[in-house]
This record gives C-alpha cells, sequence and structure tokens, in this order.
C-alpha cells in the first residue's frame, strides 16, 4: 500500500523546475532547529510624509541570522489615497499593500510547497479582494471596524497534478504564510514617539 | 537513605497502566526480577482522570494485550471506563505483575549500576528501569489563560466530569481533538450554548464503508507504520487526536455533527485582550487542510482495499461531506459580558518528569528516546506517542512495543554483565 504521511507524500523533488531552493530551506530548517537565536529577525520601513495623504517608504536593512543585513538594493513605495478619497493618487492606499504582502506571500508558498513535492507549476496566478466598510475609518458609525471585514483569494493554478493536489498546495501554503498569520491572528502593535 | 542501602531489583517499572504491565509480562517472560512501581492503583489514570462518560476509541474487538482479548458480546462496541479498569486489572492478574501500589516515586538518578529510586517508601535500586508513566499526566493549558477574567471559571479536562458540574450558561471550549468534540458534544446536549475553538485538528469518520475507521487503519498497515520510517516524526507524535467518540451509536463526530447539535464554531483561539477571546480567522484554512488530510487517508483505504483484493468484504467507497463553512465566524468574544460562563480547555496533555533527575528531557518536556531506548543506558520508555508506531498509545498498540523494548532491555543487561 502507499505511505500514508500526514502533509502531502513526497515525489520526486528532480522533476519540478520551479526555482525554489527547497535543499537551501530544508538546511536552513535543521540548522535553525539548534540554533533559535539565529532565527530572529526583524524587518524594517522607514516612511517619511511627502504632502497631504501621501508618503514614501523606503526598504533597504533588516536584521536576522545575528546580524544586520541588507536588500541588493533600495526599494521605494508610495502610498496615497484616490481621488474619490479627494487625494493625490500618488500610490496605492496603506491598506491595498496588505493585498500585495499577501499575494505575494502565498505565492511563494505555493512554489515552495511545489517544489518540495516535485509538483511542476505551468502558471500561478490570483486574485486578492479585500471587503472594506470605509465608514470605519471615516467615523460614519462606530461599529463598523477599521479595517477588511474579509478578505477573499482566488487562486488559479496550471501545474501537472490534480485538484486535489493544488488544493492541497494552496492549503499548505496558507499554513506556512506569515502574512496570512499577520492577517488572521492578533498581533501586538506598539506605537511611540521617539 | 543513603543510596544502596534500599531493596534491589534488576528493573523497575514506573507505572502500572497497561504499559507498564505489558512491561511487566514480557520482563517476566524472560525471567527478569522486577517490580511495578505505582502512585495510585492499578489503571489509575483511567479511574481518576476521565469524565464519566467516556469510552475508548477503539472498539472492543480491538482491546488486547498479550495473552488477554476481549470475549465479551459485544466486539463492535467501545469500553467505558469501569470496563477498561476491569480489563487492565484482569490482565495485571494473568500476568502476575509485582505492583507495588500507593508508592509515589520523587526522584530516579543515575547511580553506579544503574538507577537510584527513591519513593514514599524508601530507596530502590535497579540496573535497568521502564518509564510508563503515561503522557497525559496533566493538562496543557496555554498561558493566555492568565489573562482570562476571574467570573469565568476555567476548567480542564481532569477537573470535568459531566455537565452538572458547571454552571448555568455559555461555555466556550477551546480545542477540537478527541477530548474537545466529545465535551462541547455533551455540554450542547445538556442545553448551554457552545462555542468551540478550532485549530488544525483531524478528522476522521466512525466508520468508513462499513467497518469502524480503527479497523482500517489496522488492517491497511497504517498504524503498524514503524517510527524510524516516517517522513516528519516530530509532526507524528504531535498530532492531534482524532475527533471520535466510542458509542454504541458509531456515530460520527466531526465538526458538520457539532454544527448540527448547535455548537459555535470559531478559530484558534490567538490572545485574550482586555478581556476578550480573539479568534484566528484562518478558520476555513484548517477545515481545508483536515478535509484533504481525512481524503487522502481514505484514499490509501480504497487503494488497500484493491490491492489486497478485500473490496468484496466491505461497502463501496465513499467520501464525506466537506466541513461547512459557518456564513459569518466571530472573530471575537467578551468574556467579561455573561455571555460566556466556563471555558473548558480541551488543548491537550503533556507528561510529567519532574521526578526524573536524569538529562533526558527536551526544551520542550518531551523525552528524548529512540524508539522508547532512552537517551541513557538501562533506561526505556513505554506508551508515548508513535513510540515505535502509529498505534503506540493505543492498547492494542503496546504488545509489540513493549517486547521490542524489553528485548532491547535484555540484551542491555547481557552486555554489561560480560
Amino acid at each position: 500500500m502507499g505511505k500514508w504521511s500526514e502533509e502531502k507524500g513526497t515525489k520526486d523533488m528532480t522533476t519540478a523546475t520551479n526555482g525554489v531552493n527547497v535543499d537551501a530551506l530544508l538546511e536552513a530548517r535543521e540548522v535553525l532547529k539548534g540554533a533559535p537565536e539565529a532565527a530572529q529577525f526583524t524587518w524594517r520601513a522607514s516612511s517619511k510624509w511627502q504632502h497631504g495623504v501621501h508618503s514614501e517608504i523606503t526598504i533597504q536593512n533588516y536584521f536576522g541570522l545575528g546580524q544586520e543585513q541588507s536588500h541588493k538594493e533600495e526599494s521605494v513605495f508610495q502610498a496615497d489615497h484616490p481621488e474619490v478619497f479627494a487625494a493625490t493618487d500618488n500610490g496605492i492606499t496603506p491598506i491595498e499593500y496588505l493585498l500585495v504582502g499577501l499575494a505575494s506571500c502565498l505565492s511563494a508558498g505555493v512554489a515552495s510547497v511545489a517544489q518540495n513535492r516535485g509538483i511542476q507549476l505551468n502558471s500561478v496566478e490570483s486574485v486578492v479582494e479585500g471587503a472594506h466598510d470605509i465608514r470605519g475609518i471615516l467615523g460614519a458609525d462606530s461599529d463598523v471596524r477599521n479595517g477588511f471585514n474579509d478578505i477573499k483569494v482566488t487562486f488559479t493554478i496550471d501545474a501537472d497534478a490534480s485538484r486535489e493536489d493544488i488544493e492541497a498546495l494552496v492549503a499548505q501554503s496558507q499554513k506556512r504564510s506569515a502574512v496570512f498569520d499577520a492577517l488572521t491572528n492578533p498581533t501586538n502593535v506598539t506605537v511611540e514617539v521617539a | 537513605m543513603t543510596p544502596g542501602t534500599g531493596e534491589r531489583f534488576t528493573a523497575v517499572v514506573i507505572g502500572a497502566g497497561h504499559a507498564g504491565l505489558a512491561a511487566s509480562y514480557f520482563l517476566s517472560q524472560r525471567s527478569i526480577d522486577h517490580v511495578v512501581l505505582e502512585r495510585g492503583e492499578i489503571a489509575n489514570s483511567w479511574r481518576q482522570e476521565r469524565w464519566e462518560s467516556l469510552r475508548l476509541l477503539t472498539p472492543n474487538w480491538q482491546s488486547r494485550l498479550p495473552g488477554l482479548r476481549y470475549e465479551g458480546p459485544d466486539p463492535d462496541g467501545y469500553m467505558t471506563m469501569g470496563e477498561v479498569t476491569e480489563f487492565i486489572e484482569r490482565f495485571a492478574k494473568i500476568c502476575a505483575a509485582p505492583v507495588r501500589a500507593g508508592l509515589n516515586v520523587t526522584s530516579v538518578r543515575p547511580a553506579e549500576d544503574g538507577y537510584e529510586l527513591t519513593t514514599s517508601q524508601g530507596a530502590i535500586s535497579a540496573r535497568a528501569v521502564v518509564i510508563a508513566s503515561g503522557a497525559c499526566n496533566a493538562p496543557a493549558v496555554p498561558a493566555l489563560a492568565d489573562a482570562v477574567p476571574a467570573a469565568v471559571r476555567q476548567l480542564t479536562p481532569f477537573d470535568y466530569r459531566d455537565p452538572a458540574g458547571l454552571p448555568d450558561g455559555g461555555v466556550l471550549v477551546v480545542g477540537a481533538s478527541a477530548t474537545g468534540v466529545q465535551l462541547a458534544a455533551e455540554l450542547a446536549r445538556s442545553g448551554r450554548p457552545v462555542t468551540l475553538s478550532v485549530g488544525e485538528h483531524t478528522r476522521l469518520p466512525r466508520t468508513y464503508r462499513g467497518r469502524d475507521v480503527l479497523w482500517w487503519m489496522d488492517a491497511a498497515g497504517v498504524w503498524d507504520q514503524r517510527y524510524d520510517e516516517l517522513e516528519d516524526l516530530g509532526r507524528a507524535r504531535r498530532l492531534p487526536s482524532p475527533q471520535l467518540v466510542g458509542t454504541p451509536e458509531r456515530t460520527a463526530l466531526d465538526l458538520n455533527a457539532l454544527g448540527a447539535v448547535g455548537v459555535g464554531l470559531v478559530g484558534r483561539l490567538a490572545a485574550v485582550r482586555d478581556g476578550r477571546a480573539l479568534f484566528s480567522g484562518g478558520l476555513r484554512n484548517v477545515f481545508s487542510l483536515a478535509d484533504l488530510k481525512m481524503n487522502r487517508l481514505l484514499g490509501t483505504f480504497d487503494d488497500w482495499a484493491a490491492q489486497a483484493g478485500r473490496d468484496a468484504e466491505v461497502d463501496a467507497p465513499e467520501r464525506f461531506e466537506p466541513t461547512r463553512v459557518p456564513e459569518t465566524t466571530r472573530l471575537q468574544l467578551n468574556l467579561g459580558g455573561g455571555e460566556i460562563q466556563t471555558i473548558v480547555w480541551a488543548t491537550g496533555f503533556r507528561p510529567d518528569y519532574r521526578w526524573l533527575d536524569v538529562p533526558v528531557v527536551d526544551a520542550k518536556g518531551q523525552l528524548r528516546h529512540e524508539g522508547g531506548v532512552v537517551d541513557s543506558p538501562g533506561l526505556y520508555a513505554l506508551g508515548l506517542p508513535v513510540l515505535r508506531r502509529r498505534k503506540s498509545t493505543f492498547i492494542y498498540g503496546i504488545e509489540d512495543d513493549a517486547r521490542e523494548v524489553v528485548d532491547h532491555l535484555a540484551r542491555y543487561l547481557t552486555a554489561v554483565r560480560m
């Protein structure tokens, strides 16, 4: 009989060319099991208010593996609000950045899990929709929350695998997603004036 | 008492549950002189630490111990705790286990020729020690319990006996493994509004293709999978117990069944903040994971039945309705508002090794061992999850484990003597 495993059984890893270095990730997992201090990362974004509700955010450095690290290049993001908010629309709204984070995190997860399971991906597309009642942020109704009421992600995946295997990829990617966790579970947030 | 002045045995077994008694059975077979030390009575945890309505998850025909099998009138039924206790007592008589009851072991430490034990009845030394004190000595309650408002009564499965012991009003059951789903169902039937907090869980039907699902686990060889052939042993050992209940009606007790009796489902309890319980919004995904995993397992059963030519003995393959996602799920509950009178922590159990003065317990409080051979010469364990096989913690799973662990112990004694 086939072997039963809690996770989807691992197939031949060499057959998929999704471009994820799973060996390196699995090795890191083993190393960090015995070195929890090296696993402590701090991600950083720096924001500078521009004008109106427009801010510019830069990201380059972070801390991890026990020392300061740096991305290859600095990334610069514009965050603003659209014209229907009577704003200048120099960039996407802050809450849309959460959708950027969720979509990219889940896609990375799908690719990694597929690689680990030997599933060849041909295309992975997703649409992320966040339902938002803006009466909350406008203070129009105190019973309405500020944030999303509901987020829906729809994946369209072409892969050399059964529908059930593809659903398992998507389920496992949520299970190991930093952004999915950050959005679905409460997190302590401290905001101070320096 | 100074070391070496107490009684001396070749082997000591700690715990007179089914695991310790099975060890005794094989030690006696090999004429290894030993004693079984028991803090309470034989089958103590089954007598003291279980709720009233609990029955075994395994059907009666599967309840077997070395030299003892169920011979009653209802092979497909499930034993009550009284029946389990009787069954284990009968086993103790059959193997004439040298049990010393009402004796508390307060320390086990390495000595020159084996181990030195301090007990409530004096010192005992032995060349080998088998730890069979169980995997569920204490309820594991998350630290966030401390933030629950004082007006809410908090219970663990060790405190719970029956619904009558709870105040009237709403109950939040945290955890949806076997314990959580059973208590949620029982409390809902008592007329209390019940909310169940659901994290990752193991969904199983009670019967599949006309047979008990545990018949399939056994027949298809899943339960015999060895610890050293599993891809992720750590994960297998942490697997939540399946959503099963042993009832005469052999009904499923999955989340759909709980929904049908009015139990409200919420996500994993993530925090208690300002008197409010905050739940994860990831409920759909834990449903998907559990449904997918169950269907893979059922697929394994189908493959086995086809390959082994057993299709004619069982009903046709079937698939179950996916876990129904509630239209809306609550992300928070006000614990101070009176809606919730009681919280039941069905969040698992942990072993207690505070008495073990040998450096073999890891940072998470689990014993370091390789198939029951503990990381200290002459020290052994039995009755822990997936100790040597998937079936290790089930009553009938102990026979193979105990035989092999005692084989190792006997070889160790011989080797040390040479």
